[in-house]
Parts: structure tokens; C-alpha cells; sequence
């Protein structure tokens, strides 16, 4: 018929254009990046890591030959000067990077093997309890051991930039092989090695026990997973591991929740206020917090959020909370959906019967 | 006065004081649509139904909203969307209502340009039209700006700035636009009384006299073919209702709308329950911070291809920066669809696919804007300028070829 080949036309015209403006427009706009990983073995952070540093080669390389050239060009003599160091420098960046980037590679990789190696070892609960008590309740609050944070959370904030979370459920929702690379050394556990380097002269709050023998480390984890926590289920589940995995940065303001830090401590802290969550649910959609959480470096380079090392099931809690939270009508959308729609199409069948009935007397 | 006889019934009341009877015979069942046209005919009554949708979802959204900058935000998405009982209902209809009218109002737009619709007489209905374009766009774009997430701001900030590059008053014009030197609350507030009250009832008037300017030229027909309405009239009176051409807007007409508007309102249906982001751009559900831009700012869907003619235009040509090239190229580009009729040389009033040489026209300009709206939401870097630099081009040369193509193929056919 006719018509059917003009609303033929008319679905391709439309169909073309909804595809360039929406599936492959996103498609540009974000390139696709490694999905989320939770083997904790560093493998994406050295690869991810060893592309960055080859593009900085790259780009170090095409700047001798920018500067050399300019060199050529130059006929003032405090100017050759000027563009001569620059050379040098450059040049030097060009020497070295490929090995600093090989070595520091390799660390990466070394650091994370320890870390599997200690998190498989057998560990002793005593003992760890030792090690916490002497080492981490200067700092963190253990509820389920009785043992509340010591002073407020503003004073928490004061003396650390930022308040330690409650160690209470550290075990459950923490990768044991995360828990134990972010024991021995928080900033390389984290991704956030960037911010944290010698250069910036910054130290992370919390200090690498590095000085503990994988044995002791095991122990300390042991400890934290012999912790008995209330178990939860559902929503509430969702929402504990929320508070503590994201609630010393993060508010929740649909939820009536607020950082456990102070806001102007956090901006201090991390360099930028991090966003309140109630509508990222929406504005990033479940993919993206898929991999963002997981790695945040991979997707959003240089940001000041760090890895916080969730286990898989822990960070779908995490984003089942968001979904609650930012999009709580999302069941009563579908289900009304569904009536609309067939009630709709009641509509527009009697609509064509009618039509047909009132047609057949005209035709 | 005239004398008026105790009435026998409720109708006959209201009839000797509105003259119900004469009213609903001129309007409705003596008011003469052409047998011959198909479902892209039905796209006025979709606009008008889509009209009433979102002035209905819309005064149940002013309710709640509150347009101030510190409060627009969680008025949308706390309050109408998680309090409100069916809140989000009304938002999502209205969100993708505005969007979809567009598709609508384009399909409408090219239906009329297919088959010559804007000419010989029926010029007024096709000014009519474009205003409304105009004054949707307008109602569109206000309307995008109050929920005041990132993608309002931004859209709202790069869209006023476009007019500072017009010569001599520029700067003074944004910021008389805005309210202030930058987009802050007063662009807020006035942008919602437009949105509200000047907008709408511009609207409302202008549709009247779209439908008025419809009476005396009569819709057009598959064949753009001219008859005598009276004679037509009077044989659908007389009982030859098959072999007359018209057929009454009441039932006749109408019953072939209920039928498309039935099957429009399922797809609009699901759009608005299930696949809504195209309408609702997550980015705008990040709350508008005027010290964050966001790695891409695009306007909405439908007018991505007026932006990329004023994005194409990128670099300087005979020492006019590409600023001003593009902002004229922009201005054209919204001013030339008024100009079809008198572009169009051509008499025929035919569907393109029957004119030997608007055909390819007509086909050439669809291509284009399909280009120009997709190109202009990707970056403009690399190929992707160039590209929407030569689409640029193409869209006015397309206009400027128009009355010469026209002319000639209005020589080849001889006046018919
Ligand atoms: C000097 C204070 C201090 C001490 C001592 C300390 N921590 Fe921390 N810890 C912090 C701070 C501050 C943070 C939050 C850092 C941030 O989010 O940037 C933190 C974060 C953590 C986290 C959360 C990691 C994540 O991925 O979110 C864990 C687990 C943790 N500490 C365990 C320990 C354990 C176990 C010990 C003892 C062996 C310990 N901490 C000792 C200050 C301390
Ligand atoms: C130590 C503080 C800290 C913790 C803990 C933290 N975040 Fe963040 N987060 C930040 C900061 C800071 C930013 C802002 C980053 C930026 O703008 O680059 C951020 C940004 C984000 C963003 C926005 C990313 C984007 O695309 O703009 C999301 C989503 C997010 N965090 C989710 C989470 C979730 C979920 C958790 C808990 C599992 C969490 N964060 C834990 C500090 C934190
Ligand atoms: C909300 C906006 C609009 C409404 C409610 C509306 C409504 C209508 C209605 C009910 C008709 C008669 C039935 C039909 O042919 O579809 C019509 C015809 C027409 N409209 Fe619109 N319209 C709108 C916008 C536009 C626009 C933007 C244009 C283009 C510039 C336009 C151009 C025309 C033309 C040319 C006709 C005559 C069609 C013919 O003769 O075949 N209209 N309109």
C-alpha cells in the first residue's frame, strides 16, 4: 500500500537521524573504556598506565622537534638561550621516560602480586586484633568492636582532611586483596598516585604500614573480617554500604544524608567539593558507575575521587542505593507503562475499526 | 432584539443564544477537507492534540516548579518527580511531548514542502506555519532552561552569547537578553514568564489564524489539484458521497486522525515511559554550575541543524571572521522556510516526486539536514568541521539554486 511505503520512508529518514544524534553520537563523545574489574591483580592499571606514559612520550618527542626547530629560527641570542634549556629539557624527558615508566611498571605489578599473595595467607585473628588496636584506632572508629571513633567528626576532619570511616564493616565490603594492597600502601592501592607524588609534596593521611610483614597484614585483615556485623538485607544493605564506602565524601541530599565531612574541609582535601550523588543515577546511568567506581582513574584521568575498592557484590549495592534514591518511581513508570500502552492500543484499534466503518461510505 | 420563543430543550436554549447549530455545520460537518490525502494529513491534528498535552502536563508542573536558581532544580527532581503522586508522570510527558512535537512540526513542515502546500493561495497558511515553528522553538528553548540542570545552563549560556556577535549592539543585546552580564536568576525568571504566559498565548492566537488561513484556500490534495469546492460540496450533500472529492472534517476527516493519532499516541507513549533520555538529557540531571563546563554543550535534538550551520562556518573567509560568517549563515538559515513560496518559481503544485527538477531538490535539502543535525551534536574537531562546513554551504546554496531550478522547471512544463 501507498501510505505503508511512505511511513517506510518517513522511519528511515527518522531512524537514521535518531541514530547519529544518539547511539553513535555517545558513542563519539565517550569512547569506550575497559569495564569494570574486579580481580585486583593491577593488571588495567599498568596497561592503562603504560598507554599514558607512551602518549607522554609521544608528546615529549614531538616537542624536541618543535623546540629544535624553533632553535633554528631563533637569531636573538638570549632567546636561543631560552629555547636551548627547553630543549634540554625536553630532550632529557625523552631519555629517561621510557625507563622511569618501565620501572615504575614493574612496581605496579610487584605491588599487587604481594598484595594477592598476602590476602591468600591464613591469618591469625589475635594477633590482628593486636595490630589494630596498636595502629588504626588512633584514627578509625570499630563500632562492632565497641570502639567508637574517639573524637568528632569535625575534629576528625581537622586533624586528617578527612574523616576515617568506621572500620566495622571494612572486611565485607572491601576486596580482601584490596584491603591488604590499601594496608601496605593507600595511595598505590587507590589509583591515586598521581596526586600523591613526590613532586606535589602532599602525604596521604593515613600511613603505609608498609613495615608489616604480609603475615601481620593478613592478621590485621583477619581481624576485620572475624567482626561480627548485624547482618542486612534489601534496601537497608544498600544503604549501610553507601554510608560507609561514599558517605565520608559523598552527601545524599533526596536521602536527608550528609558527609560525615564537613564540606569545606572536603574541598580542601580533595581540591574540588565532590558532587552530591541523589541524581547521578541519572545523569551517569548504571554503566557508567559500573566502571567508574571500580576505577575512576580509567574513566575521568587525574580526578581527585579515588578507587575505593569494593567487592562486586558491595558495589552493586552501592549503586542499587543511587537507583533508590534518584529514581525511587522507576517500578510504578513501568508498570503504568504497560497499562498506558495497552490501553493505547485498545484506543487506536477502535480508532482504525471506526475509521474504517465511516470510510466505507465515502470510498 | 431579536425575539426570542421559549425554548423546547437544553440545545435549543444554548442554540438561540450561540447559534450551536450554524456553529458546529461551518466548523465541523459542513467544513470541507479533499478526499484525496493521506496520513501525513493528520499531522496538524496530532500538533493540535500534542498542543493540548503539553499545556495540560504543563500547568500541572507550575504548580510545583519554583523558578529561582536555588530552588528550580530540586523543584523538578525532588519535588515533582519523588513526592508529587504522578509528578513524574506529568514531567515525562511534557519533556517528551516537546520534543516529539518537533518531529511532528518537522514532518508537517516537509509534508507541505513535498507537495507544494505554500503556494498559489495558500501562502498565509504556510506564514502561519512557520511562525509557529518560531514560536515553538522559542517555547522549546525557554522551556529547556528551568529545571536549570548543567545542559540548561550551558545551552542557554552559548545560545544568548550567539547574539553578541551581532555588529554594534552585540554586547549590549546579551546582556539586555540575560538580565545581567551573565545567565543568572533574572534570565531564570523572565525566561519562565515567557515560557508561562507570552509564549503560549502567542501560540494559542497564532494556531487561530493558522486554521482561519486554511478556510478559503482549502487543505491541499495528493495531486495539488484545484476544483470547485461548492460543486464538490453539494454532491457529498446530495448523497454522492463516492464520487464527490470532499468529504466533512466531522466524522469523515476526523475518524482517519482518531486512527493515526491512535497509533502515534502508542509510540509517544513509550517513548515517554521507556525510552525517554533522547528528550531528557542525563547531563541535565547534573545540577547547573557555572564554573564547570561540560566537555560537550549541544542544544536539543531540533536544533542541531541550525546550530551546525552557525558552527560551520569556522574560519575566516575574504577577512570576515567566521563568527559573523556563521551568525549570518544562522540568521538565513532561520529566516529562508518563510521565503518558500516566493522561491519556489515554479507553478506546479505537485508532489515533488512528479516536478522534474524539485524533485531532486527536495531529496537533496532532506540529506542535508540529516547531515547538518548530526554533525551537529558530534565535536566539531577534526573531518567533523569539515564536513559540517560543507553541509553549511550546501543548506544555502541549496536556497540560493532554488529560484533559478524552480524557473527553469517551470520553462521545461510550461505553466502547468
Ligand atoms: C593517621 C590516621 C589513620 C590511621 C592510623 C589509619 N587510618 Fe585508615 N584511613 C585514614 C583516613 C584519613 C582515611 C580516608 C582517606 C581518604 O578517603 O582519602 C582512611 C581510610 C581507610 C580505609 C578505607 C579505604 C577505602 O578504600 O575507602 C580503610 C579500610 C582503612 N583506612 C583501614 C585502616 C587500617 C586497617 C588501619 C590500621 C592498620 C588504618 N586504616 C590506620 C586514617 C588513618
Ligand atoms: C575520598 C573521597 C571520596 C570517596 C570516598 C568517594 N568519592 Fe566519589 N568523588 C570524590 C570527588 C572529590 C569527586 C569529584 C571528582 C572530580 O570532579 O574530578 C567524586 C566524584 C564522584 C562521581 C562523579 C563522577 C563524574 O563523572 O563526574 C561519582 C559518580 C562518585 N564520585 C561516586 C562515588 C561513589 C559511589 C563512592 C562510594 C563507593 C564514592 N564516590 C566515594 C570523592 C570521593
Ligand atoms: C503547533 C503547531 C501547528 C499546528 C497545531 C498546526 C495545525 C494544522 C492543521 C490542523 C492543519 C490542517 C490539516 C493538515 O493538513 O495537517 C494544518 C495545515 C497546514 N500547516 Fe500547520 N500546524 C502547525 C504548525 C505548522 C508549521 C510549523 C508549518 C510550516 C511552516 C505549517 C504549515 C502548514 C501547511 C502548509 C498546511 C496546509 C497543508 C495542506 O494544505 O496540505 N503548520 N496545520
Amino acid at each position: 500500500m501507498k501510505e505503508l511505503k511512505i511511513l517506510a520512508v518517513l522511519a528511515v529518514l527518522v531512524g537514521i537521524t535518531y541514530y547519529g544524534i544518539e547511539p553513535y553520537a555517545h558513542h563519539e563523545m565517550h569512547p569506550p573504556v575497559a569495564p569494570a574489574d574486579f580481580t585486583y591483580n593491577g593488571k588495567q592499571e599498568v596497561a592503562l598506565y603504560t598507554k599514558t606514559m607512551d602518549e607522554k612520550l609521544v608528546a615529549a618527542t614531538e616537542n624536541v622537534a618543535v623546540q629544535t626547530a624553533e632553535l633554528a629560527k631563533a637569531t636573538d641570542a638570549k632567546a636561543k638561550e631560552a629555547i636551548t634549556k627547553k630543549l634540554e629539557k625536553a630532550k632529557s624527558e625523552v631519555a629517561t621516560l621510557p625507563e622511569t615508566a618501565k620501572a615504575e611498571a614493574q612496581r605496579r605489578t610487584d605491588f599487587w602480586k604481594t598484595a594477592n599473595h598476602t590476602a591468600a595467607l591464613e591469618g591469625n585473628v589475635t594477633n590482628g586484633k593486636v595490630l589494630v588496636d596498636a595502629n588504626c584506632i588512633a584514627c578509625h572508629g570499630i563500632d562492632a568492636a565497641g570502639m567508637p571513633m574517639a573524637i568528632s567528626n569535625a575534629d576528625a576532619a581537622a586533624s586528617y582532611g578527612v574523616v576515617p570511616p568506621d572500620l566495622s564493616s571494612a572486611a565485607t565490603i572491601y576486596d580482601a586483596k584490596y584491603l591488604a594492597a590499601f594496608i601496605a600502601s593507600p595511595v598505590d592501592a587507590m589509583h591515586i598516585q598521581e596526586k600523591y607524588s613526590p613532586e606535589s609534596g602532599k602525604t596521604f593521611p593515613m600511613p603505609s604500614y608498609n613495615w608489616m610483614q604480609p603475615q601481620e597484614i593478613a592478621d590485621v585483615v583477619a581481624y576485620l573480617k572475624s567482626l561480627s556485623v548485624k547482618k542486612l538485607e534489601g534496601k537497608e544493605a544498600h544503604k549501610a554500604t553507601f554510608e560507609a564506602a561514599c558517605g565520608r565524601c559523598h552527601s545524599m541530599q533526596y536521602a536527608k544524608f550528609e558527609s560525615t565531612t564537613p564540606a569545606d574541609a572536603l574541598k580542601t582535601y580533595m581540591g574540588t567539593t565532590p558532587p552530591d550523588l541523589s541524581q547521578y543515577i541519572k545523569s551517569r546511568g548504571e554503566h557508567y558507575l559500573h566502571d567508574f567506581i571500580n576505577d575512576p582513574q580509567a574513566l575521568l584521568a587525574g580526578t581527585a575521587m579515588p578507587r575505593v575498592g569494593l567487592t562486586e557484590v558491595a558495589q552493586h549495592d552501592v549503586i542499587a542505593y543511587m537507583e533508590e534514591i534518584g529514581d525511587p518511581k522507576k517500578d510504578e513508570r513501568i508498570s503504568l507503562g504497560i497499562y498506558t500502552l495497552a490501553f493505547t492500543l485498545v484506543f487506536a484499534i477502535l480508532g482504525y475499526l471506526w475509521k474504517r466503518k465511516i470510510w466505507s461510505e465515502v470510498h | 432584539m431579536a425575539e426570542f420563543k421559549q425554548a423546547d430543550s437544553m440545545y435549543e436554549w444554548f442554540d438561540q443564544r450561540l447559534g450551536i447549530d450554524k456553529f458546529l455545520k461551518v466548523m465541523m460537518t459542513e467544513y470541507w477537507i479533499p478526499k484525496n490525502i493521506n496520513f501525513l494529513w493528520a499531522m496538524g491534528v496530532l500538533l493540535t492534540v500534542m498542543f493540548t498535552i503539553l499545556l495540560v502536563s504543563g500547568l500541572f508542573l507550575l504548580m510545583y516548579y519554583k523558578p529561582d536558581i536555588n530552588m528550580a532544580f530540586d523543584s523538578v527532581n525532588y519535588t515533582i518527580m519523588q513526592e508529587v503522586a504522578y509528578g513524574w508522570l506529568f514531567r515525562h510527558i511534557h519533556a517528551v511531548g516537546a520534543s516529539v512535537v518537533f518531529l511532528i512540526i518537522y514532518i508537517h513542515m516537509f509534508t507541505g514542502i513535498y507537495y507544494g502546500s505554500y503556494k498559489k493561495g495558500r501562502e498565509m497558511i504556510w506564514i502561519s506555519g512557520m511562525l509557529l515553528f518560531v514560536l515553538f522553538s522559542a517555547e522549546g528553548f525557554s522551556g529547556y532552561m528551568l529545571p536549570w540542570g548543567q545542559m540548561s545552563y550551558w545551552a542557554a549560556y552559548v545560545i544568548t552569547e550567539i547574539f553578541g556577535g551581532i555588529p554594534l549592539i552585540g554586547g549590549d543585546l546579551v546582556v539586555w537578553i540575560r538580565g545581567n552580564f551573565y545567565v543568572s536568576d533574572s534570565t531564570l525568571t523572565r525566561f519562565f514568564m515567557l515560557h508561562v504566559l507570552l509564549i503560549p498565548l502567542a501560540i494559542l492566537g497564532t494556531i487561530v489564524l493558522h486554521f482561519y488561513a486554511l478556510r478559503f484556500p482549502h487543505v491541499n490534495n495528493l495531486d495539488g489539484e484545484f476544483f470547485d469546492y461548492d460543486a464538490e460540496a453539494k454532491k457529498y450533500l446530495d448523497g454522492k458521497k463516492v464520487e464527490s472529492k470532499v468529504v466533512p472534517f466531522w466524522p469523515v476527516f476526523l475518524s482517519k486522525d482518531f486512527f493515526v493519532l491512535g497509533f502515534f499516541l502508542l509510540f509517544f507513549f513509550y517513548l515517554t515511559f521507556f525510552h525517554f533520555n533522547f528528550a531528557m538529557d542525563p547531563v541535565n540531571f547534573d545540577k547547573a554550575d557555572g564554573l564547570k563546563t561540560p566537555a560537550h554543550i549541544y542544544p536539543e535534538w531540533y536544533f542541531l541543524w541550525s546550530y551546525e550551520v552557525l558552527r560551520g562556518f569556522f574560519f575566516e573567509i575574504a577577512g570576515i571572521s567566521g563568527k559573523s560568517l556563521g551568525l549570518i549563515a544562522f540568521a538565513v538559515a532561520q529566516a529562508v522556510f518563510f521565503l518558500m513560496p516566493w522561491l519556489d518559481r515554479s507553478p506546479m503544485v505537485k508532489p515533488a516526486n512528479q516536478r522534474p527538477y524539485f524533485k531532486y531538490w527536495f531529496w537533496f535539502l532532506m540529506v542535508d539536514l540529516i547531515v547538518l543535525t548530526i554533525y551537529g551534536k558530534l565535536p566539531p574537531t577534526g573531518t567533523n568541521a569539515w564536513v559540517g562546513f560543507a553541509s553549511s554551504i550546501t543548506f544555502l546554496s541549496l536556497f540560493i539554486a532554488l529560484p533559478f531550478i524552480t524557473k527553469a522547471e517551470g520553462k521545461k512544463v510550461g505553466g502547468k
